[in-house]
């Protein structure tokens, strides 16, 4: 039996370089992916609590948290596009407009 | 009850009349704007006829009801209305001058470029005058004290274009301040010991306390509070200075304001009170003392004006003073009656001074007068009239009244009779040298020029000789002259005094004896006002050449009170200049500039200082929000864990 601790731990390396991740890089796509990275590690811990605590509730957040994701990252590759398309770049320093 | 005289309609119509030439007067023709001043400040004086003649069915008091104010706690302050012999009594005088003032006004003001706002003005006055008579309570009164001041204020300083005209509204404003001051107190001590203003109420309570004869109390503290109150209304020492400035007005306000009704306020309230001032002998004493002097010394500098208006304005202090002498010696019905006449003659002396300065073209100043009599003959037998009545001439009403008054004023002491009786003969002196003057030898003045050289621009229709007014402005100085004559009448046998009985109580029974002395002592007053005629009469006719020689032989004295004792000025030194100044050096340059203004502009600055830095945290840069969100979370856990590894 792997102890709770571990997945807590690799879910917070998870979610650290998440943010790392969305600090440092400049790229948009990369950025989009820090921020998958830190859901996932928040998932992890939340399975780990649910099959520790044999409580349902933490994987149908997980459910629910996947769910949003993906729509978020539909409307987020598009948003990406659409940037793209008209400042033919995709670094988000040059992105500091919230208008296009 | 009786429910159905409607009292506050008296006040209301005239109010009505003000708004209606206030708002609209501007656009209407000045017809139509003396239709309405009249129409309705003649409406209050028929329903207030109309209430007289209804009085005897009334019972006395008379207490109406209109509407609630104040109801806090125990403490009720209505709009209530209250009418009494003493109301009656000033209601019909108000009333009735104030209406034949407005008759008089027409003629007098018709080339006047503002003529509806000086009617608008005029029947202002008229409601709070009004109000102030009528009130139930001290409140509702203190309303009318106030409006009174507000549109004496505003009719002193109606051609308000003239530098001098709009100080002496501000003087009168500002010196009727401090008198309102003490009113004012006196009225929060009322409500503090007797927890009411009701004049009921209050005098009902007053009623039973003992007179404080051992020494000062209460009812001293508010006598002398409320004298405070009437002596900066009624210009009496030492508040006397304004009223003299207020000749600044136009002629007709200062006939109804400054001589015959808002003046004698003053003697109103303090007759009102006078279950108050019973009860409070010293502060009657103060008074007597106070009505005396300033009788006195008010006479004597009418004898040096040169202004008919001053001289005039002067006797109106004066004859406030014999009333309040009446008060002090506590005749309050001699008191009232002189207020009266003095209503009558006064009215009519200050209308009949507004022809002569109308037939002459705006000149004011006596010393370019003379010889009128020929001129404008119908001013001339009034204005003889009143002077007449002043001077105390029997049987011509103000010798009813000033004698009422010297006679009760001798019963309580000779000193006051002894100066009320030396007034009253410079009071014939300075009135008959007014009309000598004036009306009698050469004429002095200029031929008035095409248009008219008035100081006041009032009077553009100048013409080559003095004219006589119109019918619009002599009739009211003929009903004035009528009722100056007869108007004493009302006093022959205490009538007066027993009508006004219920208000101030059954005059003792004087015993028969004195019944010598009253006589020998009126006798010696006509004597008095006599000698007064002769000795202006011989100054002023026969040898004109006697007053300069007179004036150089006195002095320095002559011009002590040619400049009215330096009143004004020692005023100025002491209370004005210090008050400049402290504002000035204290309040502006420190109090204002380094603290007020320093506060409120650093505080500007230091806002601005902090947001200066903090506006860097605010740059746009998506990932320096980023940075600091994880910054934070980072302290926020570093915090929890060092919680947890404490908690361990």
């Amino acid at each position: 039996m792997v102890p709770l601790s571990y997945y807590l731990l690799l879910g917070g390396f998870l979610f650290a370089c998440g943010v790392g991740g969305f600090l440092i890089k400049r790229n948009i796509i990369t950025i989009f992916m820090s921020i998958e990275l830190m859901l996932n590690g928040v998932n992890l811990s939340f399975v780990a609590f649910a099959a520790h605590w044999h409580a349902l509730a933490g994987q149908i957040f997980v459910f629910f948290v996947m769910v949003v994701a993906a729509a978020e990252s539909a409307v987020g590759l598009a948003i990406i596009i659409a940037v793209y398309r008209t400042r033919e770049t995709l670094n988000v320093d040059q992105v500091n407009l919230l208008k296009l | 009850m009786n429910a159905d005289v409607n009292l506050w309609l008296i006040p209301v119509l005239p109010l009505a009349g003000a708004a209606i030439n206030g708002f609209l007067g501007k656009k209407s023709s000045r017809q139509a704007v003396t239709t309405v001043a009249l129409s309705f400040s003649g409406a209050a004086f028929a329903m207030a006829l109309w209430v007289a003649a209804r009085f005897s069915s009334l019972s006395v008091p008379y207490q109406e009801f209109f509407a609630h104010w104040i109801r806090s706690g125990g403490f009720h302050a209505d709009f209530a209305f209250y009418l009494d012999p003493l109301s009656l009594v000033m209601l019909l005088v108000v009333t009735g001058v104030g209406f034949l003032i407005h008759i008089y006004s027409v003629g007098y003001m018709w080339d006047d470029p503002s003529y509806s706002r000086f009617f608008a003005y005029l029947n202002l006055f008229m409601f709070f005058m009004l109000t102030l008579v009528l009130a139930g309570n001290y409140l509702v009164m203190f309303i009318g004290w106030e409006g009174v001041g507000l549109a004496s204020y505003l009719l002193i300083g109606f051609w308000f274009t003239k530098d001098s005209a709009a100080s002496a509204g501000k003087k009168a404003f500002i010196v009727n301040r401090v008198g309102d001051f003490g009113f004012l107190i006196a009225l929060f001590l009322l409500i503090k010991h007797f927890g009411s203003l009701n004049f009921e109420q209050v005098f009902g309570a007053v009623t039973g306390l003992p007179a404080e004869t051992a020494g000062a109390g209460l009812l001293t503290t508010i006598g002398i509070l409320l004298l405070v109150g009437a002596c900066g209304k009624s210009a009496q020492i030492p508040l006397y200075i304004w009223l003299p400035d207020a000749m600044e007005g136009p002629t007709p306000v200062s006939a109804l304001i400054h001589a015959a009704t808002m003046v004698t306020a003053g003697v109103y309230m303090v007759s009102r009170s006078h279950v108050i001032f019973e009860r409070a002998p010293i502060a009657l004493t103060v008074g007597a003392i106070i009505g005396t002097l300033t009788a006195f010394f008010a006479a004597t500098i009418g004898i040096v004006q040169t202004d008919i208006k001053k001289v005039l304005a002067y006797s109106t202090v004066s004859q406030l003073g014999y009333m309040f002498m009446a008060c002090g010696v506590g005749a309050f019905s001699a008191g009232i009656f002189h207020l009266m006449t003095h209503a009558f003659f006064k009215g009519l002396l200050f209308l009949a001074a507004g022809s002569v300065i109308h037939a002459v073209g705006g000149e004011q100043d006596m010393r370019k007068m003379g010889g009128l009599k020929a001129f404008i003959p119908w001013t001339f037998i009034t204005m003889g009239i009143a002077t007449l009545t002043i001077a105390g001439i029997p049987p011509l009403a103000g010798f009813w009244s000033k004698d009422e008054i010297l006679w009760k004023a001798y019963q309580v002491s000779w000193v006051y009779w002894l100066i009320g009786l030396i007034t009253a003969f410079i009071t014939s002196f300075y009135m008959f040298r007014l009309l000598y003057l004036t009306f009698f030898g050469d004429y002095r003045g200029a031929q008035v020029d095409a248009h008219g050289h008035g100081s006041h621009d009032r009077d553009a229709h100048g013409h080559g000789e003095p004219h006589e007014s119109p019918m619009v402005m002599l009739v009211p100085l003929m009903i004035l002259a009528a009722l100056s004559l007869v108007g004493g009448l009302v006093g022959i046998g205490n009538r007066f005094e027993h009508f006004l009985a219920p208000v101030f109580g059954t005059p003792e029974a004087v015993e028969a004896a004195s019944h010598g002395t009253e006589m020998l002592l009126m006798g010696v007053s006509v004597a008095v006002a006599l000698l007064g005629w002769w000795f202006a009469h011989l100054l002023y006719c026969s040898r004109p050449e006697l007053p300069q020689k007179i004036a150089d032989s006195l002095g320095g004295f002559y011009q002590t009170v040619v400049h009215k004792y330096y009143v004004d000025e020692i005023y100025a030194a002491v209370f004005v200049k210090p008050l400049i100044e402290g504002s000035t050096r204290i309040l502006w340059q420190d109090v204002d500039r380094k603290i007020i203004d320093a506060a409120v502009n650093d505080a500007g600055d230091g806002a601005r200082h902090v947001s200066d830095e903090a506006r860097h945290m605010q740059s746009g840069n998506i990932r320096s929000y980023a940075g600091w969100i994880a910054a934070g979370s980072a302290a926020v856990i570093a915090f929890m864990i060092g919680m947890w590894m404490e908690g361990r």
